[in-house]
């Protein structure tokens, strides 16, 4: 494959999905280096969506006690502590981030998994019927089955609210504005001011991630300001969209079954037949 | 509390980067009854086209058998069994879940009337049930060839289904998976007829257990040493110990299979260990894929290694 079928390389989603005439492609840009760790986006999503509570979990991980996105947490907030050059605190709310190319959207078999008209994945709960083949399909691992519940659950980038005008409940209630709303050209823009900002500033260690149509995904609908390797916060550092290889996975597939057809043709060829047999 | 994380370590508190199956022991129990259904509908069509009776029977019934217990699987195995059904919504290529179901379908109904041929001897003469009585063994016959004509997509297409996810293990092996599978539905049918069949009609069964096993245990081998780091969890822990099972018992049978000519015990004790290998195999396989996917670094380091390899992603990191 040469990376540019619609199942790879950069598009805008809407129209690829049939949407004649969509309105622009919402996201969300979340600037890392201003989170303070207040976890009012874990809060404020929880409480619009009606996500069950998880209880009380102390894991021992700095601040963190989510642990994970997962069924019940869409937004997750990480806490790394390092101590080069000096102490200092990585803070960074993460979630869905609605790839060009979903690979849990590709996979779904029930098309519980849809494209929005504002270029979002979103789980339809009423088809779901719980398969969990999105789950290890996701390259960041972001959708999780919801235990006593069996259905796959996350972030839908408040596709209620959206349609209606308003803002994603976690922007909403982000008190520094680490985490931004709006049309995702418009905040593609804002983040390389933002960078370049930075890096005159003095923090070159500040990058983007997940702001590259060019990359495996085609382009996060989400993406962030990140002040260390991606992987420090758990993200992946090149993640690619499974679905990228599938023709060829097909391929491998049908070539398997001529083998397996030429293996049962050449056990039968020139077996003496039963009845002349001793 | 915690030790803080050090600047570029691997991972966030070693926390996994994608999220393991949440499968049950239900889906490596699939692919092994799935190719098992697929090679006995293979066996069937050839003994039917080269008149073994005994042979096409056991096949035929062991595939609407195993295709039976397979549906079960994937439907209990589902977090809502009871939209089942919502499978049958769509047909997206792009999901092999989707197409299995499809194939699956299709083949279940096929082997279904396949089996039901073989009984139509049963039925009384007269009547609706007599018509019916000479109706089924043809409509077994076509419907028999028709499940063999899907057997080798069903067989086959689970190792795209494990290999389309993002778990590193089984994406990388994307190119030898449907042809392991493949061969380990071959040989476990086989093991099945080896079983059941009598020594005359039991040639194309040993043949078939030879060329299926080989696949098997080629395939096994290049995942446990082909794929660089991500072989290691084929080696390693408890899908290593099952795939070094697998193994012998698949060299055992391959054995069996080849001295029992003369022998209905060998004969049968050879079928017993192609089956445990299959069983093996495909356990090791779904095993080294949620290890693989548990730890970290499997998904980090080699893409940590790619992304390097096409120079630095930030020029102001130089
Ligand atoms: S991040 Fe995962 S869950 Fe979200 S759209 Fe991408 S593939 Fe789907
Ligand atoms: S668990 Fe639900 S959303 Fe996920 S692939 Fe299956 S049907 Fe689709």
């Amino acid at each position: 494959m040469d990376g540019t079928t619609s199942l790879s390389g950069p598009l805008d989603p809407a129209p690829d999905a049939g949407y004649p005439d969509p309105p622009p492609r919402m996201g969300f840009f979340t600037d890392t280096s201003v989170c303070i760790g207040c976890k009012a986006c874990e809060v404020a999503c929880k409480e619009w969506n009606e996500v069950p509570a998880t209880g009380l979990d102390l894991l021992g991980t700095s601040f963190d006690n989510t642990g994970a996105l997962t069924a019940n947490s869409w937004r997750h907030v990480a806490f790394v502590e390092q101590r080069r050059p000096d102490f200092r605190w990585l803070m960074m709310s993460d979630v869905c981030k609605h790839c060009t190319h979903a690979a849990c959207l590709d996979v779904c078999p029930t098309g519980a998994l849809f494209r929005t008209e504002f270029g979002t994945v979103v789980i339809q709960e009423d088809i779901c019927n719980g398969c969990g083949y999105c789950i290890p399909a996701c390259p960041y691992g972001v959708v999780d089955q919801r235990e006593g519940d069996g259905r796959a659950w996350k972030c839908t980038l408040c596709y209620d609210r959206v349609g209606v005008g308003k803002t994603p409940a976690c922007a909403q209630a982000c008190p520094t504005e680490s985490i931004q709303f709006g049309p995702l050209d418009e905040l593609r823009e804002r983040a390389e001011r933002r960078i370049e900002r930075l890096h005159s500033d003095g923090v070159p260690e500040a990058r983007l991630y997940g702001h590259d149509p060019g990359d495996g995904v085609g382009g996060d609908g989400a993406f962030f300001l990140l002040l260390d390797e991606p992987e420090v916060y758990g993200l992946p550092p090149d993640p690619v969209v499974t679905t990228r290889d599938l023709p060829r996975m097909w391929r491998r597939a049908g070539l398997a079954a001529l083998t397996v057809v030429a293996a049962v043709a050449a056990a039968f060829a020139g077996c003496s037949s039963p009845g002349r047999r001793s | 509390m915690s030790e803080p994380a050090p600047s570029g370590s691997a991972s966030y508190y070693g926390r996994p980067v994608i999220k393991a199956p949440v499968w049950g022991r239900a889906i490596p129990t699939y692919l092994f009854t799935g190719g098992l259904a697929a090679g006995a509908a293979l066996l069937a069509a050839g003994a039917d086209l080269t008149g073994r009776p005994v042979l096409r029977r056991t096949g035929r019934v062991t595939a609407a058998g195993a295709v039976g217990a397979s549906i079960c699987l994937l439907v209990s195995d589902l977090g809502r069994p009871d939209r089942f059904h919502h499978l049958l919504r769509v047909a997206k290529p792009t999901s092999p879940l989707s197409v299995g179901t499809w194939v699956i379908t299709a083949f279940g109904t096929a082997s279904g009337v396949a089996a039901a041929g073989e009984f139509a001897s049963r039925l009384p003469r007269r009547g609706p049930l007599g018509t019916l009585g000479t109706l089924l063994p043809p409509a077994g016959r076509v419907a028999g060839l028709a499940a063999a004509g899907l057997a080798p997509a069903l067989a086959t297409y689970t190792g795209v289904l494990l290999a389309d996810t993002a778990v590193p293990s089984w994406h990388e092996a994307y190119p030898h998976l449907p042809r392991l599978f493949g061969g380990s539905a071959l040989a476990s049918a086989a093991g099945v007829a080896l079983i059941a069949a009598p020594l005359a009609e039991a040639e194309p069964a040993r043949r078939l257990a030879l060329a299926g096993m080989a696949l098997e245990l080629a395939g096994t081998r290049t995942l446990e040493r082909r794929l660089d780091l991500l072989s290691e969890p084929y080696r390693n822990g408890r899908a290593g110990r099952l795939l070094r099972a697998g193994r012998v018992l698949g060299a055992a049978g391959m054995a069996g299979a080849v001295l029992g000519r003369r022998s209905r015990i060998v004969a049968a004790l050879s079928g017993v260990a192609l089956l445990a290998a299959s069983v093996a195999t495909r356990f090791a396989i779904y095993e080294a894929g949620v290890a693989s996917a548990t730890d970290p670094k499997y998904t980090v380091t080699p893409q940590r290694e790619r992304r390097d390899q096409r120079g630095p992603s930030s020029p102001h990191l130089g």
